[in-house]
C-alpha cells in the first residue's frame, strides 16, 4: 500500500512515528489516539469520582455538623433507641454529636512524629547511598528500600504491637504509631531524594572538589541546593502518606473515640483514617445511617488534605525532572 | 547557604583544616547512621515476624481452609491470588492504555493535567477508597461484599502506577527505533505493537508488578468491599464475599486464642515472601532486559 511521505512536523515534544501518523489511511491511527484517550481520561474520573461519593454521602450531614465539626472532640452516636430528632430538617438520633478535632490531632501529631524522624533520615541516608555506597551494595539498598515500602502496613503493624510496643513499654500509643509511620515514610522520602541527588550534574560537583571542598562542603554548597525545592517536595509527599495512613496505626495507636488531648506520648489517641477504618462496622448499626455520613464527612476532609498536599508535593518535585516510578504508596 | 565554615584558602594545615575534616567526617558519619537506620527495621520487622511465626509454622496452613481463626489459610491465600490477577488484568490493561496515550498522544496541557490526575489517585488514602468503595459498590450498586467490589477498588489504587510505568517505559525507547519503523513503512499500529511496545515490554511488566506488590499489601480498600469468608473463591464476581491474606492479619491478631494469632503471624509471613517474590521478579526482568539489550547492541 503506498503511504504518503511523512509530513515534516519537527515541532518539539511530539514522538515520531505514532503522531505523524495521524494524518495517514491506517485504521489503528485513527482509533488508537481516540481508545488510548478513553483509558487515559480514568483516573481523573476516578479522582472525580471519589470526592462526588463522599461528598453526595455526607452532604445532608454537613449543615447539621457545621463548624463544630471541626472544633468539637466528642463523637457520640446518640441514642439507637431513641425517637429520631430533626434539627434544621436532617433527621438524627437524640445527643448524637460529632466532632473530630481530637482525630486531627493524633494526625497530625502522629504524622509530625514520623517526619521529624524519618525526613533528616531519609536524606542522610540517600547521601549516604549515592556518594558513598559502591555501586554494588547501592544497588543492594535500593532493594531494601524497595522491601520496606512494599512489606504490608499490617504486617508493619503487627510487628509494631508485637516487637516494637513491648520495647518502648506500650503497645498501643502516640509514640508507637508515629515511630511505625516513621518507617513506612522512609521509603518514600530516601528513594525519591536519591533519585534527586543522583540527578545533579557531575561538572558541577567535580568543580566544587576542584575548589578544594571536602566531600561534606560539595553536599553543602553544591548537591543540596541545587535540589532544594524537590527535597521539599520528596519530604511533603512523605508526609501526605503519613496523614493517610491507616492500618499500622490503627492497630498501634489504640483508638480512643472522644480523645480531645494526648495524655502524654505514650498515651493511647487516635487519628482520623484509624477511626474510619475501625468505627464503620460499628456506625452502620446507626439506623438513620447519621454516623456513616458523619464518617464520610471526615473521609472526605481527609481526601481534600491528602489531595491538596500531593498537588503541592508533585508541583515542587516537578522543578527538577524525577523519571522514578511514583510513590504514592511506597516502591 | 550560610557560610559557617572558615574560607577555603586558610584551611591547609591550620586548625580550620581540622575543623573542616571533623565536620566533614561527622555529617558522613550521621549519613552511615541513617543507613543503618533505613536497613535495620527492615531487618528487624522481617526477622520479628518470621521469629514469632517459625516455631509454631505447619505447611497444612497452606493446604486446609479455616474460619474464625482455627484452621489454614487456604482461602486467604486463594482469594488473594484471585485478586492479584484480576488486579493485573484491569489495572494492567487501563494502565498500558492510559501510558500509552500520554507517551505517544498527549501533548501540553491536556497530557500534563492527566498525568497529574493519575498522579495524585496514587496518593488518595486507602481507607477514603475503602470507603467510597463500600458507599457506591457495595451499597448503593448493590454488588455486596464481593469480587467485583474489591477489585474495582483496586483497580483504582493500582492504575496510576501501571500508567506511570507505561509512559517511562514508553519514553525510553529510542527514536530510532520510532523513525525506523516509519522509514519501513509500518503502520502505525503496527509499529506501536512490533517494536515500541515489544521494546517497552520489560518496564511495563514492571509496573504491573508494582501494583500487584501494593495490592498484595493493602487491606483498607478492601475491608468494607470484598468482605470475608472462610471458604474458598467461588469466582462469582457479585455478591460472594472473597477472602484475602491482609484480612486474617488484621483481624486474628488480637484475638483471644493463641491458634488465632499464630494465624496472624502466618499470613504475615506468606505476604512477605509472595512480596519477595515479586520484587525479585521485577528486578529479574530489569537485569535480563539490560543484558539483552547490551548484547544485542554489541553486535
Amino acid at each position: 500500500m503506498p503511504r504518503s511521505p511523512r509530513s515534516s512536523s519537527g515541532e518539539g515534544r511530539a514522538l515520531p512515528g505514532l503522531v505523524s501518523e495521524r494524518g495517514g489511511r491506517s485504521l489503528a491511527s485513527r482509533i488508537l489516539p481516540a481508545g488510548t484517550g478513553v483509558a487515559a481520561v480514568i483516573p481523573l474520573l476516578g479522582l472525580a469520582f471519589i470526592i462526588l461519593v463522599l461528598l453526595l454521602e455526607a452532604l445532608p450531614a454537613i449543615p447539621y455538623n457545621g463548624v463544630g465539626f471541626f472544633t468539637h472532640t466528642e463523637f457520640n452516636l446518640g441514642s439507637s433507641y431513641g425517637v429520631m430528632v430533626h434539627t434544621g430538617g436532617v433527621a438524627h438520633p437524640q445527643g448524637a454529636g460529632y466532632g473530630i478535632l481530637g482525630w486531627a490531632m493524633g494526625t497530625l501529631l502522629t504524622t509530625a512524629i514520623a517526619g521529624v524522624i524519618a525526613i533528616p533520615v531519609s536524606v542522610l541516608g540517600a547521601l549516604a547511598i549515592v556518594f558513598k555506597l559502591p555501586r554494588q551494595a547501592s544497588t543492594f539498598a535500593g532493594f531494601f528500600l524497595e522491601l520496606l515500602a512494599g512489606i504490608p502496613s499490617v504486617v508493619i503493624g503487627l510487628w509494631g504491637v508485637f516487637t516494637l510496643g513491648p520495647l518502648i513499654g506500650h503497645s498501643e500509643g502516640l509514640l508507637t504509631a508515629g515511630l511505625v509511620l516513621s518507617i513506612m515514610v522512609i521509603p518514600i522520602v530516601a528513594s525519591t531524594t536519591r533519585d534527586l541527588f543522583r540527578s545533579v550534574p557531575v561538572l558541577q560537583r567535580d568543580g566544587a572538589t576542584a575548589l578544594g571542598m571536602t566531600e561534606w562542603e560539595v553536599v553543602r554548597t553544591v548537591t543540596l541546593p541545587w535540589v532544594a525545592a524537590g527535597i521539599v517536595g520528596a519530604a511533603v509527599l512523605g508526609l501526605a502518606r503519613a496523614l493517610g495512613e491507616t492500618m499500622a496505626v490503627a492497630m498501634t495507636i489504640g483508638v480512643v473515640l472522644s480523645a480531645s488531648v494526648p495524655s502524654g506520648l505514650f498515651g493511647s489517641f487516635t487519628t482520623v483514617s484509624a477511626t474510619i477504618v475501625t468505627q464503620l462496622d460499628s456506625a452502620l448499626t446507626d439506623t438513620s445511617g447519621f454516623a456513616v455520613r458523619s464518617l464520610a464527612e471526615a473521609a472526605l476532609a481527609l481526601a481534600v488534605i491528602t489531595l491538596a498536599v500531593n498537588l503541592l508535593a508533585r508541583l515542587l518535585v516537578k522543578r527538577v525532572a524525577v523519571t522514578g516510578l511514583p510513590v504514592g504508596r511506597g516502591i | 547557604m550560610t557560610a559557617t565554615s572558615p574560607p577555603l584558602t586558610s584551611g591547609i594545615g591550620g586548625a580550620g583544616a581540622r575543623r573542616r575534616v571533623l565536620t566533614n567526617r561527622l555529617w558522613w558519619g550521621l549519613g552511615g547512621l541513617s543507613l543503618l537506620v533505613i536497613i535495620g527495621p527492615t531487618c528487624w520487622v522481617l526477622a520479628g515476624v518470621f521469629a514469632r511465626a517459625a516455631p509454631h509454622w505447619r505447611w497444612s496452613v497452606l493446604t486446609t481452609t479455616g474460619a474464625a481463626g482455627s484452621g489454614g489459610l487456604l482461602n486467604e491465600l486463594i482469594g488473594s491470588l484471585v485478586l492479584l490477577l484480576g488486579v493485573a488484568i484491569l489495572a494492567g490493561g487501563v494502565g498500558l492504555l492510559t501510558g500509552i496515550y500520554l507517551a505517544e498522544f498527549s501533548t501540553g496541557r491536556v497530557g500534563a493535567e492527566l498525568r497529574t490526575a493519575s498522579e495524585v489517585l496514587a496518593g488518595i488514602p486507602s481507607i477514603v477508597l475503602g470507603y467510597v468503595g463500600y458507599i457506591a459498590f457495595v451499597v448503593t450498586f448493590g454488588w455486596g461484599f464481593s469480587l467485583l467490589a474489591g477489585l474495582v477498588t483496586l483497580t483504582l489504587l493500582g492504575i496510576p502506577y501501571t500508567a506511570k510505568a507505561t509512559e517511562l517505559a514508553l519514553r525510553q525507547v529510542p527514536t530510532g527505533y520510532r523513525e525506523g519503523a516509519d522509514a519501513l513503512g509500518m503502520p502505525a499500529g503496527h509499529a506501536l505493537r512490533r517494536v515500541t511496545l515489544r521494546t517497552a515490554l520489560p518496564g511495563i511488566s514492571t509496573g504491573i508488578l508494582v501494583a500487584l506488590a501494593i495490592s498484595l499489601g493493602e487491606t483498607a480498600p478492601l475491608l468494607y468491599t470484598a468482605g470475608f469468608t472462610s471458604s474458598l473463591p467461588s469466582f462469582h464476581l457479585l455478591h460472594q464475599p472473597i477472602a484475602y491474606l491482609t484480612y486474617a492479619v488484621w483481624t486474628f491478631y488480637n484475638q483471644p486464642s493463641r491458634q488465632a494469632v499464630d494465624l496472624s503471624f502466618d499470613a504475615a509471613v506468606i505476604l512477605i515472601v509472595l512480596l519477595v517474590v515479586i520484587l525479585v521478579a521485577s528486578r529479574l526482568i530489569i537485569g535480563l532486559s539490560q543484558r539483552y539489550s547490551e548484547a544485542s547492541r554489541g553486535r
